[in-house]
């Protein structure tokens, strides 16, 4: 198979590309700088002596995403992993657009820019597989994180319609809904352990679920329960609290 | 950054830290201009607080392999990758370790901080003996590439320095060619001290040696131990079912575990016992077999955080070398003192190594045997490593430092006067042993 990964710098993205490193898979990969991708390239073709093609990109900048899409062949591609998020700061956002934009940009235009065209093409020759990274952040905003969610809970739905559309299709769309997970993205912050993931795990339940073709996935399935409460509590109780 | 309470092997001591993932030299110099004291840390396989303090630079991140030269054996990788994922990459290819401790889940930046020896220590020296460079940042925040003839003596105070002079980012080391992924193994029963001395020493040309010793015992059967020795098996001494695939280790290795710590052993925690049964195990005086090399290199590896039967409290290992020519005298008294104090080790290692580096002073291995023995922390221990101490000074020996958390000042400065002052890389046990 071919697997495009955006984000194959990330935690996560790393671990999905050393699964499909090791099946024997040809991977493509994207992040920001080639002095990322270099590494990434020589460990997974020493570990796996995987096929491994790199690209460098930004999420943010548009402009690039076509000439790039066109370089990668995405109509030779079978599965496209969107792994790449911004976390940023609530607070700051509040303050700053630039960091709001930055969220926004990240989490939801950035991906909407590359996985359009995807879909696209995959719709054409009926065949392929997008998973998107979202997030539980998504499912109703709260204090502490609001301007991320937003931009997961956009891409939720993008995700959603998306499914909705290339079902028609013969091609499979899956959400991943991940709670905490320890990454790079994650430090320092206070996470409960029975709630949070460790990379390699996520990975693995990822890559398995885009097999089966499942849909919507929390990595973690006792997030499914957290979040039916937490979008069950009423508002009035709701707005009280101080998630 | 994170904040977590840790510690290393030993479970002792305990420190709340703030923890630093860089992945790459700049990051490395963005953390050093806050001008905090920085603990280079990879696994914390070290015992005790070498790798401890407030703020912990880790290498966990660094865990990208960069190149592997095939023809020539030739490994480049970063320095937080395990000597595990190592041997799952050169193995089938036909390449093992130069040189490995007792655990595979150690990281590469740990096994040049504490220039690491294994069995094979008097054939293959240590780790630093087979480094063509390392890469360090060192106080200034530059990346300085040394090796033996650049930059030597940054490249000869960083092995065994402890990240007393630097992070290591990354490093390139010669690998061993093998033909299999197994181990020509020959176990001897000695009744005592002075037979597994001897025994030693006529093994001085197998590449592999260690012994299990006993340390209960009394009188003429003090040292009552088994030897191991070993050798890369070769492709015509596997068994047919083995031969197919000489580089790929059988699935079920539990089986063939040269020592199988039944449980009740471990829930009991009984010394005797063990010590006893392990003894027993083998009847005859001698035996032979070929045997993985994973259950032969790492038998403890296969209980997972077998640490934690010591108990909250944690424990201490206690390993010394004392000169060849005093050891036999020198480890009598221990291993008297050790009887005596009625606070025997559960798991006692006896080695004999090579020849040192003159020029490595860090490093810890000297010609002579090394005794390895591990203490669970209680009241009375204190005394009790004091004791052995001063019979180690006695007999001009030295500690370990991966393994200590208790050695005094004075100790210090007088088995390691050339090593570095603390500097910004400093761990809790350079403070502890330099104020
Ligand atoms: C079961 C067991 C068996 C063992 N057997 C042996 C043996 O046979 N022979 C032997 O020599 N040792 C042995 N050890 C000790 C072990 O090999 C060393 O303590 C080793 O240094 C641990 O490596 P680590 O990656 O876990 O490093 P840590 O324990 O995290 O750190 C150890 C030291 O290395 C420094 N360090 C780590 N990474 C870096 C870096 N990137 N840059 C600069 N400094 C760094 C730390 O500051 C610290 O001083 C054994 C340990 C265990 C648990």
């Amino acid at each position: 198979m071919n697997i495009l990964i955006f984000g194959a710098n990330s935690d996560l993205g790393n671990q999905i590309a050393q699964i499909h490193a090791s099946q024997g898979d040809n991977l493509f990969l994207t992040a920001r700088t080639e002095v990322q991708l270099d590494r990434i390239k020589s460990d997974l073709e020493i570990r796996h002596k995987a096929e491994i093609q790199t690209f460098e990109l930004d999420a943010i900048d548009f402009e690039q995403h076509p000439q790039l899409l066109d370089r990668i062949e995405i109509s030779e591609m079978d599965r496209v992993y969107c792994v790449f998020g911004y976390l940023g700061e609530q607070e700051k956002a509040e303050k700053d657009f630039g960091e709001s934009r930055q969220i926004i940009e990240v989490n939801y235009t950035g991906a909407v820019s590359l996985l359009n065209p995807i879909a696209e093409v995959f719709a054409q020759k009926g065949a392929g597989s997008i998973i998107g990274i979202s997030s539980v952040a998504g499912e109703r905003g709260r204090m502490s994180n609001y301007m991320y969610g937003s931009a997961k809970a956009a891409f939720t739905a993008y995700l959603d319609g998306m499914r909705n559309r290339l079902a028609h299709k013969g091609v499979h769309v899956m959400t991943v809904k991940p709670g905490f997970m320890r990454t790079k993205m994650t430090e320092g912050l206070p996470l409960a352990a029975p709630l949070t993931a460790n990379p390699d795990k996520a990975a693995k339940i990822i890559v398995k679920a885009a097999s089966k073709k499942k849909n919507t996935i929390y990595v973690l399935p006792i997030w499914r329960w957290v979040m039916l409460i937490i979008r069950n509590v009423p508002e009035f109780i709701f707005k009280k609290l101080k998630l | 950054m994170r904040k977590e309470e840790l510690s290393n092997w030993g479970n002792y001591p305990k420190v709340k830290a703030e923890l630093h993932f860089p992945e790459s030299a700049e990051e490395v110099r963005q953390l050093l201009s806050s001008a905090q004291r920085l603990v280079p840390r990879g696994n914390g396989r070290s015992y005790g607080d070498s790798s401890l303090g407030k703020a912990i630079l880790s290498s966990k991140r660094l865990d990208k392999f960069l190149a592997f030269d095939e023809k020539a054996g030739i490994l480049h990788c970063e320095a937080g990758v395990l000597l595990s994922e190592i041997l799952e990459v050169v193995v089938p290819s036909g390449f093992f370790l130069p040189v490995t401790p007792g655990t595979k889940f150690i990281t590469v930046g740990g096994a040049i901080a504490a220039d690491v020896h294994g069995k094979n220590h008097h054939v293959d020296a240590c780790f630093s003996e087979h480094l063509l460079f390392i890469d360090v940042v060192v106080e200034t925040g530059e990346l300085i590439r040394c090796s033996k003839a650049e930059h030597s003596e940054l490249f000869w105070e960083t092995v065994g320095g402890m990240g007393n002079t630097g992070f290591i980012l990354g490093a390139s080391f010669r690998l061993k060619p093998v033909e299999t992924a197994f181990i020509r193994q020959e176990s001897l029963k000695a009744k005592n001290l002075e037979e597994v001395m001897a025994f030693f020493e006529e093994s001085e040309s197998w590449t592999y040696t260690v012994a299990w010793i006993d340390c209960l015992q009394k009188g003429k059967n003090q040292g009552r131990s088994l030897l191991l020795r070993g050798e890369h098996a070769k492709k015509e001494d596997l068994p047919a079912k083995w031969k197919e695939k000489p580089l790929t280790q059988p699935k079920k290795l539990q089986l063939n575990m040269p020592m199988q710590l039944p449980g009740f052993v471990l829930n009991t925690f009984s010394i005797k016992a063990f010590n006893f049964l392990y003894y027993h195990k083998q009847f005859s005086k001698s035996s032979k077999a070929i045997v993985p090399y994973e259950p032969f290199f790492y038998p403890l590896d296969f209980i997972h955080n077998w640490n934690r039967m010591y108990g909250k409290k944690g424990f201490t290992q206690y390993q010394f070398v004392l000169p060849k020519e005093k050891s036999r005298e020198g480890l009598k008294e221990i291993l008297d003192q050790i009887r005596i104090s009625r606070q025997g080790s559960f798991l006692t290692v006896l080695k004999l190594f090579g020849k040192s580096n003159p020029l490595a002073p860090h490093t810890f291995p000297q010609e002579g045997y090394t005794l390895a023995m591990d203490f669970p922390i209680r009241k009375g221990l204190p005394d009790l490593l004091k004791k052995l101490d001063e019979i180690v000074l006695k007999f001009e020996g030295r500690l370990y430092l991966a393994k200590d958390a208790f050695m005094s000042k004075a100790m210090y400065e007088h088995t390691y006067p050339e090593f570095p002052k603390p500097s910004i890389f400093s761990s809790d046990q350079q403070i502890r042993l330099s104020t």
